[in-house]
């Protein structure tokens, strides 16, 4: 197994972890990932990390969730970013 | 986003009650409750059952009463406090409330300001330099988390990204106990999340099928042209 299949799996067991899956992976097949297409989540280089990530805000009280997506979208000079509420996720 | 919450929230009683009386008629509220959303809310005001997981009383002071609260997603705290005073006898409403989880994302595993996040800007345009940026942003495949998972190959990927179902060929490994018409999350081998949709198989028959749809795709986040076309060389080689 290549390392970036193994980097791939190690990554999908973190998410399991923090979503509570409890599951386990069945194989169907077995092949490797090209280098040459897309990037490891984490070593995205930093604009296509900030382009598909998420912050976690702490938003003081007064504005409102949707101001502070706002002001979120102007800082990071973005039209897309999204929001759930307070301690949610922007959409990537 | 419908994950569960949790917050903390400051309740004023209107007038001052034993904390164990308090304590006891909280935990009366944890179970299954009904609740009519208030006339200033986002959605509908018809009576909804909503969920409190727990319940658990942190400080007692005169008249206030400090609390942790793990409930369904809608439910309103405000009403809750009000409910709570009603059910004392002496009324009471809420006077100030946080949130400390939506689903896996929970304060102590951090939360940033928004001067946290300009300053982490500021430092990269600066200066170049990502690592606070790095710091305070996650990827985003963390809000599907709690998602079944299906691996998919790189030659199905970029078919995905230009609104193609899911084949059961395209698929390398998946989650046990995926069940037709639960949602699931589809990832490449490296671990970047493709799309989300809906289970057209259970995992027996797409580990027992060779051809056929396995997953209606409702919404792809890789951008196309991220990896090859496979799907198009095949098709102009027929």
């Amino acid at each position: 197994m290549s390392d970036l299949v193994k980097e791939g799996e190690e990554f999908l067991r973190k998410l399991d972890e923090l979503g509570r899956v409890k599951r386990r992976w069945v194989s169907k097949d077995e092949e490797d990932t090209d280098p040459r297409y897309g990037y490891p989540p984490y070593r995205r280089p930093i604009d296509l990390y900030i382009r598909k990530g998420l912050i976690v805000i702490d938003k003081p009280p007064g504005p409102t969730s949707h101001e502070v997506v706002a002001w979120i979208k102007k800082m990071f000079g973005l039209e897309k970013a999204g929001h759930g509420g307070t301690l949610e996720p922007a959409h990537p | 986003m419908h994950s569960r919450k949790e917050y903390v929230a400051l309740m004023e009683l209107h007038r001052e009650v034993d904390p164990e009386k308090v304590t006891a008629v909280l935990k009366q509220f944890v179970g299954r409750i009904y609740q009519r959303p208030p006339l200033r809310s986002s959605v509908k005001r018809a009576l909804r059952i909503r969920e409190i997981y727990y319940i658990e009383p942190l400080e007692f002071q005169d008249r206030y009463v400090l609390f942790r609260v793990g409930c369904q997603s809608g439910t309103y705290i405000r009403k809750l406090c009000h409910d709570v005073g009603l059910v004392l006898g002496v009324e009471a409403h809420m006077r100030e409330l946080r949130r400390t989880a939506t689903g896996h994302f929970r304060e102590e595993n951090g939360v940033y300001t928004l001067h946290e996040v300009s300053e982490a800007l500021y430092l990269w345009r600066r200066y170049r330099y990502e690592e606070l940026l790095r710091k305070i942003m996650q990827p985003a495949e963390l809000i599907v988390a709690n998602l079944p998972k299906i691996v998919i190959r790189d030659g199905a990927v970029d078919a995905i990204a230009h609104g193609a179902q899911l084949a059961v060929p395209g698929i390398l490994r998946l989650h046990e106990g995926i069940s037709k018409g639960e949602r699931v999350a589809m990832f490449t081998l490296k671990g970047e999340l493709v799309a989300i949709g809906r289970a057209a198989m259970d995992t027996n028959e797409i580990l027992e099928s060779k051809r056929g749809v396995a997953v209606r795709i409702e919404r792809v986040f890789m951008e196309p042209g991220t990896y090859p076309s496979m799907w198009k060389r095949r098709k102009s080689c027929e």
